[in-house]
């Protein structure tokens, strides 16, 4: 009921808002409305006109995506009344992502997967989650035939666990697939969605093996308070109804030489993460001491992805 | 009422057509009012869907494509199917195909228009949809199949369009319609309508993420069902026109639509049984979505009584046409007809989207039926392609109907 209410006063002010936009004309829309003598609302509403409008955020100008920073930071102090920073920071030289996951150290706790529900900013409303945890029974070794939906005490005697998210392949297929270019895979290897630019077709998750993207069929709700606030234009910035998302590798934190937010939740080290192309990391060590193996390899999809046994 | 033709122009060509199509008996005026509903009913649908999203709908994170889709894929057959008529009428000169070689074409502009409905309605942000449009937007062209279906889906709308209003226009005005202005484009859109099947079929074959869909048979299969569903739905409109209107249709017509139909037909139900073999001769992982559809997984079997349905009224149908019992009589060549198009509608709709989807490549498996706003929208737009379709056709009809006449009249 209550949030029935506030959408209909949120549909309420925003057909105010586009009234008066449309008496206001053009001139203030294009000028940047600032917006000083209008009503709130009405400037909010000449932000999402402009946003309406913005190019492909690859065909953007550096002033350019400094310009629709700017207002979708607006926007998220008058709409739900936060101050977010939104980072574009790009691909550094010399950097690869890569992720490993250790098979017998995963216990199935899954403080992965609410780590990365609160980082990204997750729909609470339809629980979305980029990470699955699958249990599986010792003699298999591939998630489709393990349990994705155990609820009890953990370890469970005579199982292993086995998480999986998007595998940010070297060749992906969803990037194939989409038809306005609107998901790519960046120079550092991680595979991205200008979400502002999906047009929710979903042909995307149809060609991914791995089951990696999540669409939003309602419009994705987080409590104002739990909102994390160091966002980056390419990961965990807001998302509406309609949109495609997927795992970014926390794009907002490995930019900036941070680890994801699973890899920091997890109790029991399993989860490996680093730069492919720096010898000394981490990663490069399992990689060159472990015996690892991917999923579907067969695809010749190239996932980043490993998994291995101690 | 011969004497003005000279002076009739676009003007009062377009004046005509809105006025004939609004005329009409009782009758016909209460079948528009109910068209009208239809789209009504939709228009609501969609309303609901839009305020809330594709949550509205009961597709999901497993089954991303549904009953929009489903219906999409079939209606692309429909479309392509026009050139069976195009073919024998432009090509080998067929006199009595000729004659109606132009309800196969508006059939196939209605049919093209569901499509592009149905994909719009299943996009998640349809106000970005201009994100497709090369120029303002990015296309990915060549990469992405769904570009590909985009721009042959559009062209072969623009020349099944264009070709018969070249020709009403030309005969409405009592003159011969000039060859070589629209016969180069009746060659481009034969081969245009093998292409929309094949880049339809593509956009599934391409996808070795679903094994139920990777498989090369998939485009000359969806010829096959598609050249006999499309001229099955023909031979109905042409059947009502024959009954409606005074728009004569012989029965020869529908006696080489019949081996047409009949034909296309018994090549799908070879190509299915071959799929049938490889899937459950030595049944392996890949065979999982199969025996999903067929028998059921887990105690999911929500399709399993549908494609059973599908399989055996697509046999009966067959058989039907095939021996045509009564002969020259014809009673059961129109129920044969539907039970064929139901048929292929059932098994290239979401007995072939549904189980591409599920189980999902993470093994999981549930079951997908419609919600009340997707079968809203889906009504809707089945009502926008049968007002297109009349639309088209009233006008198109009494103006070839005058200039047969009055051509009877000069020679």
């Amino acid at each position: 009921m209550d949030s029935d209410k506030k959408k209909k006063i949120n549909r309420r002010t925003f057909l105010k808002g586009a009234a008066s936009a449309a008496i206001t004309g053009g001139v203030a829309v294009t000028a940047g409305c600032k917006g000083k003598g209008l009503l709130g609302s009405s400037e909010a509403f000449a932000l999402e006109f402009q946003e309406y409008f913005k190019k492909h955020y690859r065909l953007m100008t550096k002033t350019e995506r400094k310009e629709t920073v700017s207002r979708l930071e607006k926007l998220a102090r008058l709409r739900q009344d936060i101050t977010v920073n939104i980072d574009t920071t790009g691909p550094s030289e010399n950097v690869l992502f890569g992720y490993a996951f250790n098979v017998t150290r995963c216990e199935g706790y899954m403080e992965c997967v609410q780590a990365c529900v609160e980082e990204n900013n997750l729909d609470r409303k339809s629980n979305t989650q980029y990470i699955r945890v699958f249990e599986m029974e010792h003699g298999q070794m591939s998630p489709d035939k393990g349990d994705g939906k155990y609820f009890h005490m953990v370890p469970k005697e005579g199982h292993f666990y086995m998480g999986v998210q998007c595998f940010h392949c070297e060749n992906p297929p969803c990037v194939k697939a989409c038809p306005t270019k609107a998901t790519w895979k960046e120079k550092d290897g991680i595979v991205v969605v200008d979400y502002d630019w999906c047009i929710g077709c979903r042909y995307c998750m149809a060609a991914c093996p791995y089951w990696g993207r999540r669409f939003n069929w309602n419009q994705p709700e987080v409590p104002k308070e739990e909102i994390t606030k160091e966002q980056h234009y390419l990961g965990n910035r807001k998302r509406v109804k309609g949109m495609m998302e997927k795992c970014t590798f926390c794009i907002q934190r490995s930019r900036k030489g941070e680890l994801t937010a699973c890899v920091e939740a997890c109790p029991t080290g399993a989860r490996v993460f680093g730069n492919l192309l720096d010898p000394d990391s981490e990663i490069r060590f399992v990689l060159e001491n472990k015996k690892v193996y991917r999923l579907k390899e067969d695809l010749g999809t190239d996932p980043k992805f490993w998994y291995f046994i101690d | 009422m011969k004497k003005d033709t000279t002076s009739k122009g676009l003007f009062s060509f377009i004046k005509d057509a809105i006025l004939w199509n609004l005329s009409g008996s009782i009758g016909y005026q209460v079948y528009l009012c109910l068209l009208v509903c239809l789209m009504l009913i939709g228009v609501y649908g969609y309303f609901i869907q839009f305020r809330l999203g594709l949550s509205a709908t009961n597709m999901s994170n497993i089954v991303s494509w549904g009953f929009y889709i489903s219906n999409f894929t079939f209606l692309v057959g429909v479309a392509a199917a026009a050139v069976m008529l195009i073919l024998p009428a432009y090509v080998f000169n067929d006199k009595d195909l000729h004659k109606v070689v132009i309800i196969g074409e508006v059939v196939a502009v209605g049919a093209l228009v569901m499509c592009m409905s149905f994909v719009f309605v299943d996009l998640g942000r349809p106000l970005q949809f201009w994100h497709l449009v090369p120029g303002i937007g990015q296309l990915n062209f060549p990469s992405s199949l769904l570009s590909w279906d985009i721009l042959v889906l559009n062209g072969y709308l623009a020349l099944n369009a264009l070709i018969p209003a070249y020709i009403v226009y030309c005969h409405y005005k009592g003159k011969e319609p000039v060859g070589r202005y629209y016969k180069p484009f009746v060659f481009i859109s034969i081969g245009w309508a093998v292409a929309i099947h094949m880049v339809t079929a593509f956009l599934y074959q391409g996808l070795p993420a679903r094994p139920f869909w990777n498989n090369s048979l998939m485009g000359p299969r969806f010829l096959a069902s598609a050249f006999a569903a499309g001229p099955a739905i023909i031979c109905l409109v042409l059947h009502v026109v024959n009954s409606a209107t005074d728009y004569k249709i012989d029965n020869k017509i529908f006696n080489k639509l019949r081996i047409i139909i009949v034909s296309a037909a018994v090549i799908n139900l070879l190509m299915l049984f071959s799929e049938v073999f490889k899937e459950f001769y030595f049944p392996t992982q890949h065979s999982q979505s199969a025996i999903y559809l067929f028998f059921g997984l887990e105690g999911h079997n929500s399709l399993v009584p549908w494609i059973w349905t599908a399989i055996s009224i697509n046999l009966l149908g067959t058989v039907i046409l095939a021996f045509n019992p009564f002969g020259e009589r014809q009673v059961f060549l129109m129920p044969a007809l539907v039970l064929l198009i139901v048929g292929i509608w059932i098994e290239k709709g979401i007995g072939l989207i549904v189980p591409g989807l599920v189980p999902s490549p993470m093994g999981e498996i549930i079951n997908y039926s419609p919600s009340n706003v997707e079968l809203f929208i889906t009504v809707g737009v089945l009502g926008l392609g049968m007002f297109v379709v009349t639309m088209l056709l009233k006008p198109a009809l009494i103006i070839e109907k005058q200039y047969e006449d009055s051509h009877g009249e000069h020679h």
